[in-house]
């Protein structure tokens, strides 16, 4: 039985490409309004856990429960569950077509079918969220990397998602950016929001995680409160992991 | 001189001739265009659409129409269709110059398509967008910038095989050179201003398109000419 509180369950999936187990029998559960921090090497599985949430992969075993809905790859059952999940890219993946209004107001009308007016009042109260109030007429191409990375948080929080992954949202940002991306994920976390963090950023788990995952060959190695795993990891591979990012 | 002005005498004759008949070359040219931009989107988005039937049937249609002469296919609706159905020359010769220049253009919709980036897909999944409503508002306004160029010379060329129609009896510009010339025994004079007609119809084209181009560039975003 799962607990009420929980919003994901993931029990023991797995997700191949080709020979190669991306994801290898892993389970986790979620809970409501936790801050998830998924930790790891590159080429661990992090990135490919968040995907197989939002069905972006295919799990080939194993099953994916969230808010009560078993994700099956049936088209109405994907659709429903990506509106339940917000995903924030380390790419942003911002539309260069369309202004940071239409980014975040387009998906709202054609998806959640708000009206126009409707649509661009959100947009202009989760941009003013994100300090970008005076952006809402520029296009992705006039930003910086931070202004876009934080336009693209609000474009998925638009959809009010119940909870928001973060695929190594500061990866790809100059140094300078990457605080101010943090601290739009920290209002977030403090606002109560379920959140599951793939980063490394050990600074951000250290204080925002409620929970640290330390995966490595797409299993879970390790996983508790951030000071346990981070001041005194039990596991080998942990510590050899911290040692590299820390030093 | 008086050789020089005779010249420019029948050269201004046979631009009054042929000038009477021009819209019928631009017609064709538009209307077999507007098919074959309608068949390019459905048969290059078709192409790339996940189920394999549908892929299949795309890619039978592309190679067909691009394997065969575009005369032929002329002769085939004119005279091979027309045993069935009573087409209308007009009819006939847009159907043919159109699914023919339909099957170019959907390869060049269908790498417009691809050319746009991956994440551009993820995101509008992620944000449950189906994949009619990420192809409509994502990923073809972008693809416009990239098809232009490509698109708007198969246009080009789609004016000058229009000249292919006059092979079955359509007074467009190149048989009414074929008249002029076989009337008057002026085959140099007529041959050379079919030509600067349709050299002048062409370079006008070209301009416009350049204009286009300009127009459907992104701000801040690179035009589709200089992109960086």
């Amino acid at each position: 039985m799962e607990a009420p509180d929980t919003i994901i369950e993931i029990k023991g999936i797995t997700c191949r490409f080709g020979d190669m187990a991306a994801i290898d029998n892993l389970s986790l559960s979620v809970r409501r309004g936790e801050v998830v921090v998924i930790i790891g090497p590159s080429g661990s599985g992090k990135s490919t856990l968040l995907r197989c949430l939002n069905a972006l992969e295919e799990i080939q075993e194993g099953e994916i429960i969230i808010d009560g809905v078993k994700l099956d790859h049936t088209h109405k059952q994907v659709h429903k569950i990506r509106l339940e999940i917000g995903m924030v890219f380390q790419q942003f993946n911002l539309f260069p077509h369309l202004t940071a209004r239409e980014n975040i107001s387009l998906a709202q009308r054609v998806v959640r079918k708000r009206t126009r007016t409707e649509a661009t009042q959100i947009a202009h109260d989760l941009l003013t969220k994100v300090g970008l109030a005076d952006k809402i007429d520029a296009h992705p191409a006039q930003l910086s990397g931070g202004q876009k990375q934080r336009v693209a948080i609000a474009r998925a929080l638009a959809m009010n998602p119940k909870v928001m992954m973060f695929d190594e949202a500061t990866s790809a940002l100059d140094p300078e950016m990457v605080g101010e991306v943090l601290e739009v994920m920290k209002s977030l976390a403090a606002d109560g929001m379920t959140m599951l963090v793939v980063t490394h950023e050990i600074g951000f788990a250290r204080e925002v995680a409620d929970r640290i995952v330390f995966i490595d060959s797409g299993r879970v190695v390790e996983m508790g409160r951030p000071e346990n795993i981070l001041n005194n990891p039990a596991n080998p591979r942990t510590r050899d992991f911290l040692a590299k990012v820390l030093s | 001189m008086d050789w020089l002005a005779t010249q420019f005498a029948i050269l201004a004759d046979i631009f009054y001739y042929l000038i009477q008949v021009v819209h019928w070359t631009l017609l064709i040219s538009i209307a077999a265009y507007a098919l074959a931009v309608i068949c390019g989107l459905v048969f290059g988005i078709a192409r790339i659409w996940p189920s394999r039937p549908v892929r299949l049937m795309a890619g039978a249609y592309i190679n067909v129409l691009r394997g065969v002469p575009l005369l032929v296919l002329i002769f085939f609706v004119y005279f091979g269709l027309g045993q069935i159905i009573n087409l209308d020359r007009f009819v006939a010769g847009v159907i043919a110059v159109g699914v023919c220049y339909g099957a170019y253009m959907a390869e060049i919709f269908r790498s417009g398509i691809q050319a746009i980036d991956y994440g551009q897909h993820e995101a509008a999944k992620a944000l449950g967008m189906t994949r009619w409503q990420t192809l409509r508002h994502i990923i073809l306004p972008q693809s416009v910038r990239i098809v232009v160029p490509p698109g708007a010379n198969e246009f080009i060329a789609c004016l000058k095989d229009s000249s292919l129609v006059s092979i079955i009896g359509l007074r467009e510009l190149t048989r009414a050179g074929r008249e002029y010339a076989s009337q008057h025994f002026l085959d140099f004079q007529t041959w050379l201003m079919v030509g600067l007609i349709y050299l002048a119809l062409t370079l006008t084209l070209t301009r416009v398109v350049r204009w286009v181009e300009q127009r459907v560039a992104i701000s801040g975003y690179g035009s589709a000419r200089h992109n960086h």
